[in-house]
Order: C-alpha cells, then structure tokens, then sequence
C-alpha cells in the first residue's frame, strides 16, 4: 500500500476538511447509524463521539505507521481487526469508569467497529500518508462527526424536553412556561427528521458558497 | 514447504498483529476486569433492591444452583433479600436465555415463600431498539410484578393489568417478549426445588 504522494497534504486544509467541507455526517454521510440512533440527548452523544474521535485516532496511528507492510488483499482485514481491538478497549473504558452511560449507548457502541467513517479514513487517508497527516485528519474528522452528533443531539434534546444538559432552555407548560415538549423529537422519528432539515440546510450553504 | 513459507510472507503481519492486539486486550482485560465485575455486581444489587423494595441486604444463599436445561447445565446463584430486623422479605436471581439479537440477562425477584413474582429487570441485552428493547418498559415488566410463581404463558391479546400467569405480548417485540418469558419458565422450577432442598422455604 506504498502509495504514497511525494508531497503530503497541508495540515490546516486537512483539519478543516473534516469539519466542514468533507465533514462526515452533512457532506459524506457517513456514520448515519450513530448519528440517527444516539442523538435524543447531548450526553450520548457526545460520549459517542468521544469514542469515535479515540477510535479514529488510534487506528489512524497504527494504520499510517504499518503502511509500508500491508498487503493489499489482506489490508481490510488489518484494519478491521485495529479498529476492533480499539473499540473494545473504549468499550472497556466506558463499563470501567461510565457504566450508566455505556448502558445507555448499548450496542452502539461495539457498532463502531462497523463505522464507515473509521474504516474510510484508514482506506482513504493513513494507509497512504505519513503519521503527522494520519493524526491530524483523524482529529478533524473526529470533531467534524462529535460536533455534528452535538449539534443534532442539543436541538432533539431542546425541543424534546426544553432544556438541555439538564440546564432549562424554553419554559414548559408544566414549569409554569409556554413551550410544550415535542415528544417525537426524542424518538427516531425526531432524529430524521432533524437530520434532513440539517441536511438541507447544509446543502443551501454550500450552494450559496460556490 | 515453499507453500509455507508463501503463508508466512503473506500473513505474517495479520499474525503478529492478532498477537499483539490480543496482548493488548489481555492488560485491559486484567486492568479493568475487577472495576467492570464490581460496576456489575453494584448493578444487580441496585436491580435487586428495585425488586425488593424492603430489603435491606441481599446476599448468596446458594452458590450455582443447577437449573435443568433440555441443552445445558446452567447454573445460577440466588440472592436472599433480608429488611432491616433481618427477616427474608424475597429472593432474586440472574437468569439468562435467548433472544432476538442475542442474550438477555435479567434479574428476576419473588416473595420470601416465592408464592409470587415481584417483577424482574433487565440487567443485559442487545434487542432492538425501538421493537425488543421495549422488554425495559415498564408496561410490559408490570404484568410480572404480582403474578403467581409458576409456568407463564405468552398470549398475543388479554389484559396487561390482570395479575395472572398470562404475559401479553410487546406488539412487534414478539420474540423478545417470549424469550424473557422462556427465561422465567426455565428457571424458576430449578430455584424452587434448589430452595425446597436448602430447606430456605417451606412446600405445601
């Protein structure tokens, strides 16, 4: 897998890529199954995305730093069994020191190993580039996704119950207020539907930019 | 021989990397295994306690009692609840069986003469969610609390309320709900009779 350019990309364009333009949920659409499934709190999302973004960045490192060795009919097969002994040991981590979370997220969690965006980002970026790049894109893919799973997660969890992070953010009907909560918003009906309206959003912006 | 060492040059690296990740798992396992064991035991007796809403205590009266099985020996232990005068107020066990998406665990807690089921709750599963998971909803862990000890049977259509050996079934959860009823079925004979022999509680 030795395909390596002779000029290895800018560090800055590739931290940002994954924050907007190559983001993984609104431009690539990757890891949609996280994305629908634990965004009706901020929470789980962001212990998701936690998860992703050490995933992510400890298979980015062992993927970039074995390049050179892998053979290119047994390189998916190496990079499932990184990603897979990495997300156990997160999996681990969250039972050892956030049990109630780690219940929450269920099997979720486990799921990552099967995410698009960890497996593409080792096929697409460490596999052919140097340590430094590796980190670096797997730090803004990471937070392009957590950032995407919180921004989903905070408008679900606002108009599902009114506040989020259990700090009060519209005045209920029964806290004596005007807003009544959107029960739906925090069903899987919710997450679609906040997700194509993102989607669409994202899409008029980027219209606009070009 | 040349076969071999072929094998070798191509997988050499999906050997030593198995082997390394393997080792890498073993330290987690050993470093974390005793924090995860004792979250878990925090957890059933934290489910127990929701159970037993009396009991003060619970410990292990019976270490691996043997429940019969048409594929395995299973065992489990059994929990007594005691309150704070130290009278046995129920008892709880971990009880395993299949179900839609792989193993459910669940606690399951009686009266002290498990004349009655005092409910159960879900301690591990990986149902669906939205369809299986469902097995958590308190609609659906209702019909246990009160129910007689004894078979269960799963109807599709009754009563939810009726306290009674039928289990009305989670639309679109039918196997979910029938396998924590298939779990139920399967172990609470061989606790009873683990109970009758220790001489913890009395037949009639």
């Amino acid at each position: 897998m030795a395909t390596e350019t002779s000029a290895p990309p800018a560090l800055t364009p590739t931290f940002l890529a994954g924050l907007w333009k190559e983001n993984p949920v609104f431009r690539l659409l990757l890891g949609m199954c996280p994305t629908l499934a634990v965004t009706a709190a901020v929470k789980p999302a962001l212990t998701m995305g936690c998860c992703v973004i050490f995933v992510l960045f400890c298979s980015n490192i062992v993927v970039s730093l074995m390049r050179h060795l892998l053979k290119p009919h047994l390189r998916i097969l190496m990079f499932t069994l990184t990603i897979a002994t990495f997300v156990t040991l997160a999996d681990m981590l969250l039972k050892a020191f956030v049990p109630d979370m780690s219940e929450a997220l269920g099997p979720y969690v486990p799921l990552i190993i099967v995410n698009c965006i960890i497996i593409c980002r080792a096929e697409a970026c460490a596999s052919k580039n140097g340590l430094l790049v590796s980190i670096v894109d797997a730090l803004g893919m990471g937070l392009g996704f957590t950032g995407t799973l919180c921004v989903l997660a905070a408008i679900r969890e606002i108009l599902s119950t009114g506040s989020v992070l259990g700090v009060p953010i519209l005045r209920t009907v029964d806290a004596g207020g005007w807003f009544t909560p959107w029960a739906g918003m925090g069903m899987p009906v919710g997450a679609f539907v906040t997700l194509g309206l993102l989607l669409g959003l994202v899409n008029i912006i980027s219209k606009k930019k070009a | 021989m040349s076969k071999i060492i072929y094998f070798f040059q191509q997988s050499w690296l999906l050997i030593v990397a198995s082997l390394g990740f393997g080792l890498v798992l073993a330290a987690a396992e050993g470093a974390l295994g005793p924090r995860i064991a004792a979250n878990q035991k925090f957890k059933v007796s934290r489910l127990c306690q929701a159970l037993i809403a009396e009991a003060e205590e619970f410990q292990a009266v019976v270490s691996d009692a043997e429940i019969v099985h048409p594929k395995r020996t299973i065992t489990t232990d059994i929990l007594q609840g005691t309150d704070a005068q130290g009278q046995v107020v129920g008892y709880a066990f971990i009880a395993e069986g299949s179900g839609f998406a792989g193993p459910i665990r669940i606690v399951i807690g009686t009266d002290e003469a498990l004349k009655t089921i005092s409910g159960f709750r879900v301690l591990a599963s990986s149902e669906t969610p939205g369809f299986g998971d469902k097995i958590t909803q308190a609609y659906y862990q209702d019909q246990f609390k009160g129910a007689p000890y004894g078979r269960l049977e799963l109807t599709k259509v009754g009563d939810p309320a009726a306290l009674d050996r039928q289990i009305v079934a989670i639309s679109g959860a039918t196997v979910s709900s029938e396998a924590v009823v298939s779990i139920f079925n399967t172990y609470m004979e061989g606790v009873k009779k683990t109970l009758l022999e220790e001489g913890l509680i009395h037949g009639n």
